[in-house]
């Protein structure tokens, strides 16, 4: 699906490797087996799951309808999160917990625009595009905050974001005098639902774009280089006539404006917003992805196909649960096993031991003769 | 420099701390739902210029983003217990029900008059409500139950919740369908509406041959969720023909899921959509058949509870220990103009 960034040493082929090991030490292996893994259990278990029909919805246009549609569609706002936590990531090693309370801050933001201030409103009350780019500033300068912490004051990723991820909430209900804002016009839904005349719902669209975008940018710009850079040592990156509080914060800002497209797209789904429920433990998702995808969560290299490809598993091992009805309040344990499985798996202990049962035989042959 | 902040940070989080740990004066801003409420702008500090005649009242709600329902709940509250009204009122909002008890416990020390209760969980409440009863704090609850004797408590000011419950099973039952295939979306499993609405269903699904669930699973009063999980069953394949969720929020999610997925709804159409509670966009959805039922949950429970703390004041005992407030279910067929009126919030 996307064109995996090849690291440099994964390049390198050692004579008499297996294929199978060459396969293994490719960072995106995690996340493919994982999703090979659920298609294949989805496989045998209920091969309709990959059954893909069209419908007509409500407002009489033919639309996609089936397990996997709903898989790319839930996963989007899940995906952007999971590119611009990966930039964070990459450039401050730390994670920022507050992108689910900024979501809701974009959202409110968004809403207060399009509503006008009222509590409901039938027609858009300010063009969207603004409403969105007003929603985007917004965001990008919580971002920044988060951002100036971190990397001027040199705070904890995890410590800086926590202020915002305790008062997001407040302030997005802030923002809205406490109301419930409800937003009926049809057409503040397109980027939610569906566009007229197009069956494939329209987040999936958004989601590419945002991830086009990206790619240029990390092919063309040195954004990329920089991040990883920074990441792997601020220092030196400094010697080298980079301004790493200046890359930082600019990772920061960047995934404010993925979080108010996140944003935008969670509200225009229903046109209304609850500023507890929005987006609840998002932010444990959009980590999680970034760490299947294969990237450590201490920075530096990254891989940022790995975190969206991680973000689609997550959504798929979500949509698989609850297709086999298990309970919802159930899901954050499956999760946790996800977690526990990876952290086992990238512990230096464990690696160190891995390694060593691969050399053993050999040493085992040395010492024989 | 970095030094100096991270100090005000440290305090910052040290006093939020504090104020996790119960806070008793009254919080004007919402208190974030799960975490600790934002530091208070004291009432304290306003000492009231009438003196002693005021009526100290600590009130213990849900977090006011939760639902409408919750929102419309709250600003009644809010509204009703003023200085103008007599009453020195102290506000606390958490969906969390430890952080509700903590902070109650602080109230009672803080010798209130009345503990107002709205409690976010049924159970874990006997040694506040021992020591209000120790401390002559006189307990009242609104909008929701708690399990304890009632001599802990001198009024509850209470919805219905199994009779809501069971008034919506009603009205399907009476809808006189072949056969009853349900999609049951639960609210936060373990809230006092959570149980009344699910127990009526949940009974009736086990009595009747033709009822089946197709799905039971809790959104915990998400609509989101709600949205997912109606999602899941429509790709699926499974066949349905009633949503019931237990809030207007959910319900709404799960509207969204059968538009997407071009399935008729409300009057006249392939799936009866149930909602709960008293939002006045559920009443229009209602009113215009685009959902079937609505069974009224009514929030504004301010004014009779000032009409007690009112009459105990004046030495009069409540008639009654637990006061339903009146409630009634709504359908597209019957639902008129001046009811959406009425009732909705």
């Amino acid at each position: 699906m996307m064109t995996p960034v090849k690291n440099p040493e994964t390049k390198v082929k050692q004579p008499g490797e297996s294929l199978l090991k060459r396969l293994v030490r490719q960072q995106l292996f995690i996340p493919f087996a994982a999703l090979a893994l659920l298609v294949i259990f989805n496989l045998i278990a209920d091969p309709s799951f990959f059954a893909v029909s069209i419908k007509e919805n409500s407002l009489g246009n033919p639309v996609l309808s089936g397990n996997i549609i709903s898989v790319l569609d839930n996963a989007s706002e899940l995906v952007i999160l999971a590119i611009g936590m990966t930039l964070v990531t990459a450039s401050s090693g730390g994670q920022d917990i507050s992108v689910g309370a900024t979501m809701a801050i974009a959202g409110s933001v968004i809403l207060r625009m399009v509503c006008g201030g009222q509590v409901a409103a039938d027609t858009l009350q300010m063009p969207l595009f603004l409403a969105v780019l007003i929603g985007i500033v917004v965001t990008a300068l919580f971002g920044a905050f988060n951002g100036t912490l971190v990397a001027y004051f040199k705070i904890q990723p995890m410590v800086a974001t926590l202020i915002m991820f305790t008062a997001g909430r407040s302030i997005a209900a802030w923002i809205n005098n406490n109301q419930l804002p409800i937003m009926n016009d049809i057409s503040f839904k397109y980027a939610g639902t569906f566009l007229p005349g197009i069956p494939v719902p329209t987040p999936i669209f958004i989601t590419a774009f945002v991830i086009l975008v990206f790619w240029l940018v990390l092919k063309f710009t040195t954004l990329g280089l920089y991040t990883q850079s920074v990441g792997i040592n601020a220092n030196s990156s400094r010697l080298n006539g980079l301004d790493p509080k200046l890359i930082k914060l600019l990772t920061y800002v960047i995934l404010g404006v993925c979080v108010a497209v996140a944003g935008f797209i969670r509200v225009s789904r229903s046109g209304s917003i609850n500023y507890s429920r929005i987006a609840e433990n998002i932010e444990m998702d959009a980590i999680l992805a970034v760490a299947l995808g294969g990237n450590a969560l201490s920075g530096g290299k990254f891989n940022i196909y790995g975190s969206i490809l991680g973000a689609y598993v997550i959504q798929f091992l979500t949509t698989t649960l609850y297709k086999y009805e298990v309970p919802s309040t159930a899901l954050p344990a499956y999760k946790a096993v996800v977690v526990i499985l990876l952290v086992v798996l990238s512990a230096p202990v464990v690696r160190e031991k891995l390694s060593s049962m691969k050399k053993a035989p050999a040493k085992a042959a040395k010492e024989v003769s | 420099m970095k030094k100096v902040f991270c100090l005000l940070l440290t305090l910052c989080m040290v006093l939020s701390l504090a104020a996790c740990g119960g806070n008793s004066d009254g919080d004007t801003a919402p208190a974030d739902s799960g975490n600790s409420a934002p530091a208070d702008t004291g009432s304290d500090a306003q000492e009231p210029a009438a003196g002693g005649e005021l009526i100290t009242v600590g009130v213990i709600n849900n977090d006011p983003n939760e639902s409408g329902y919750r929102t419309a709940n709250d600003a009644a509250m809010r509204a009703m217990f003023t200085e103008e009204n007599g009453y020195k009122a102290t506000f606390y909002n958490n969906n969390d029900a430890a952080q509700q008890i903590a902070t109650a416990q602080q109230m009672v020390q803080d010798e209130v008059d009345f503990l107002l209760l709205s409690p976010a969980s049924t159970t874990g409440w006997d040694t506040v409500l021992q020591d209000a009863q120790a401390a002559g704090t006189q307990i009242i609850l609104f909008d929701r139950m708690l399990e304890a004797d009632e001599s802990m408590y001198v009024a509850a000011v209470v919805s219905d919740m199994p009779a809501e419950g069971q008034t919506a099973v009603d009205w399907l039952a009476a809808q006189g369908l072949d056969e009853y295939n349900i999609i049951h979306i639960q609210g936060h499993m373990g809230s006092d509406a959570q149980l009344g609405r699910t127990g009526a269903l949940d009974a009736k699904v086990a009595a009747e041959g033709n009822w089946n669930y197709v799905t039971q699973q809790t959104a915990d009063w998400d609509e989101a969720t709600a949205r997912t999980i109606t999602q899941s069953v429509i790709d699926s394949g499974k066949p349905f023909n009633v949503v019931y969720a237990e809030n207007n929020g959910m319900a709404r999610g799960a509207v969204a899921a059968l538009d997407a997925a071009g399935i008729t709804h409300g009057k006249d159409g392939d799936v009866i959509v149930m909602g709960f509670d008293s939002d006045k966009w559920a009443f229009e959805a209602v009113l215009e058949g685009s959902w079937n039922y609505m069974g009224l949950c009514n929030p504004l429970q301010a004014e009779t509870v000032d009409s007690i703390i009112k009459d105990l004041a004046a030495g009069k005992q409540p008639a009654q220990k637990i006061i339903y407030t009146p409630e009634q279910g709504f359908d597209c067929d019957t639902l008129t103009q001046a009811d959406v009126d009425t009732y909705g919030t």
